[in-house]
């Protein structure tokens, strides 16, 4: 059952992602992107359970190098994309 | 006390709910110009909420290795954000791209270690979240490589790639069948009793990281903007894959999200090249010379070139000019110099519009970048849908170091390869200048009948140096 209520959400959370983007500026390409890259380092959320668990050592080494490449996506992805956004200005 | 109560699944969960209608909010602001900055920064609180609650969890013992992580991985990402400069941004984003699938393998195969009960559903999460988090990995380095130069940018095709890459697939699938029902054929077959789901992962992993190559190498110049938001996309993908893995909705819900958006943009860039995506994909366009067979030719008249002073004089008596940037002002680092250009031409009382394409560049939107670390304010810059009706009353088109996305080919030689794009119509302009090194064709070898055309002058020589020696005529 539980199986079906993480099918659920993402059925719904794939078109909801549709509607929500659907008309972009081209201006805003590179920053949408970037802005979502960034987003999809959420995976850092499963990274930091593997690293941080009463698990063997082989899982919390995969884990630590996952928390390591997440958090690299998650902090690089929002800075540039903050600094992209920043010179984005109409005068 | 306090602390139990954060502790509380409950309580986890709920902020989980809550970072997801962050990414929500934050997504749905960074499309439109004048939230976009607040956007990202909602998202943001989104990713820090996620973390921190994670972080309380009772499942969590020991933190020495997450810090590590999450100090080393933030202090590296921070660096690369802050000192990028904007014309390798294409790079770091295939980069950043690559990471996260990397890390969605990782937290897959980390999860298939700590497996206490075998379990279907956890095995074929597992399995997906390996393949896309593999094939993102390896197919944002090869995208960073050949962005980055150092890998030739050319595609790579060589024969019986395309069955290959069919073996490929076909092996994964068959892999990915044995590894969720543990039925082993190599077992069954010829007895190999080392082989188990920690192997068959490796070989997954090993599989997926091949497919990943085999799917970037094709892919040419022109064509990375496609790839890069495909692999957007997929990075998105494997985080849903993995969330998946651990049975957690934030990563479902953020991950389909960027799957989404990813997806959206590939779409665009498909469309404004009038191909398909398995075009895109599989045809290696460019790689094969095409202009020796329909090209030379067809292709008549003279090519006229004018000098910067004779230009200038142009330029100087011209009401409205449209400038087109492509890959070249990107490769040249002119966009400051056309910047200083457009304003001085503004001030001789001159209306001036940027028209960017959408696949002009190496990414979707490397143009925008580009102008707007220039300080060119974004209403200037319009689409081509927009400036082709108007294109007739414009005096002078500058076109600067784009080829394919101005090429009139595209609306009269059916024979074209590229016949159908919709591209920017600046031959309908009364004059045209083409900045160009010199007459070698574009990526796909492609010939362009503007440069022959009789409105159309070639000013050529480096386009920095070309637009900068235009600045200083009007100056003088």
């Amino acid at each position: 059952m539980e199986m079906m209520l993480l099918l659920f959400v993402l059925v719904l959370s794939i078109f909801l992602g549709f509607e929500l983007i659907n008309k972009v500026p081209s201006t805003l390409h590179t920053p949408l992107m970037s802005g979502a890259n960034a987003i999809s380092g959420i995976t850092l959320v499963g990274a930091i359970l593997s690293s941080g668990g009463d698990s063997s050592s082989i899982t919390i080494a995969l884990g630590t190098v996952a928390v390591f490449l997440a958090s690299l996506n998650v902090v690089g992805g929002y800075l540039v994309t903050n600094r992209m956004l920043r010179m984005f200005k109409k005068k | 006390m306090i602390l139990e109560a954060l502790q509380n699944n409950t309580f986890i969960n709920l902020s989980y709910i809550f970072a997801s209608v962050l990414f929500i909010f934050g997504l749905k602001m960074l499309s439109s110009p004048d939230t976009a900055q607040r956007g990202n920064f909602v998202s943001s609180l989104g990713m820090l909420l996620a973390v921190v609650v994670t972080l309380l969890s009772k499942e969590i013992v020991s933190f020495q290795f997450i810090l590590l992580g999450l100090i080393g991985g933030g202090a590296v990402g921070a660096i690369a954000a802050l000192r990028i400069k904007m014309t390798s941004m294409p790079e770091l984003v295939a980069l950043l791209n690559g990471f996260g699938g990397a890390s969605s393998l990782l937290v897959a195969s980390a999860e298939l270690f700590a497996l206490t009960t075998s379990n279907l559903v956890a095995m074929i999460a597992i399995g997906i979240a390996t393949i896309i988090g593999g094939v993102t990995f390896s197919g944002s380095l090869i995208a960073f490589g050949k962005l980055s130069e150092i890998m030739p940018g050319k595609p790579y095709l060589f024969i019986g790639q395309k069955i290959l890459t069919g073996l490929v697939i076909l092996l994964l699938l068959l892999l990915l069948f044995q590894f969720c029902s543990r039925i082993f054929f190599a077992e069954i077959l010829f007895g190999f009793d080392w082989i188990n789901e920690q192997y068959a992962l490796i070989l997954l992993i090993a599989l997926s990281l091949l497919l990943g190559i085999l799917l970037a190498i094709p892919i040419g110049g022109a064509d990375m903007p496609v790839i890069i938001a495909l692999l957007n996309s997929y990075s998105g993908l494997a985080a849903c894959a993995a969330g998946f893995v651990i049975g957690n909705n934030v990563l479902i819900v953020a991950g389909s999200l960027v799957g989404a958006s990813g997806l959206i943009l590939t779409n665009i860039m498909c469309k404004a090249m009038n191909r398909s995506l398995l075009n895109v994909l599989f045809a290696g366009f460019g790689a094969t010379d095409s202009s020796s067979s329909s090209g030379e030719g067809k292709v008549q008249g003279d090519v006229k070139p004018i000098n910067i002073a004779d230009s200038y004089l142009i330029l100087e008596a011209a009401s409205s000019v449209l400038i087109v940037p492509g890959y070249g002002m990107a490769v040249s680092q002119a966009q400051h110099s056309v910047r200083e250009l457009g304003e001085l031409l503004q001030d001789n009382g001159c209306e001036v519009k940027y028209a960017i394409h959408p696949v002009a560049g190496r990414m979707p939107g490397h143009m925008n970048v580009l102008l707007a670390e220039a300080n060119v304010s974004y209403d200037v810059l319009v689409e081509p849908q927009d400036v082709n009706p108007v294109m007739d009353t414009i005096d002078v088109c500058i076109v600067i170091g784009a080829n394919d996305v101005v090429n009139p080919d595209a609306r009269e030689d059916e024979s074209s390869p590229i016949y159908g794009m919709p591209v920017i119509e600046v031959d309908r302009a009364k004059t045209v200048f083409v900045l160009k090194r010199s007459m070698a064709s574009g990526f796909a070898g492609i010939q362009n009948s503007l440069f022959f055309k009789q409105n159309t002058r070639m000013l050529f020589g480096d386009a920095k140096e070309s637009v900068s020696g235009l600045v200083s005529e009007f100056k003088s």
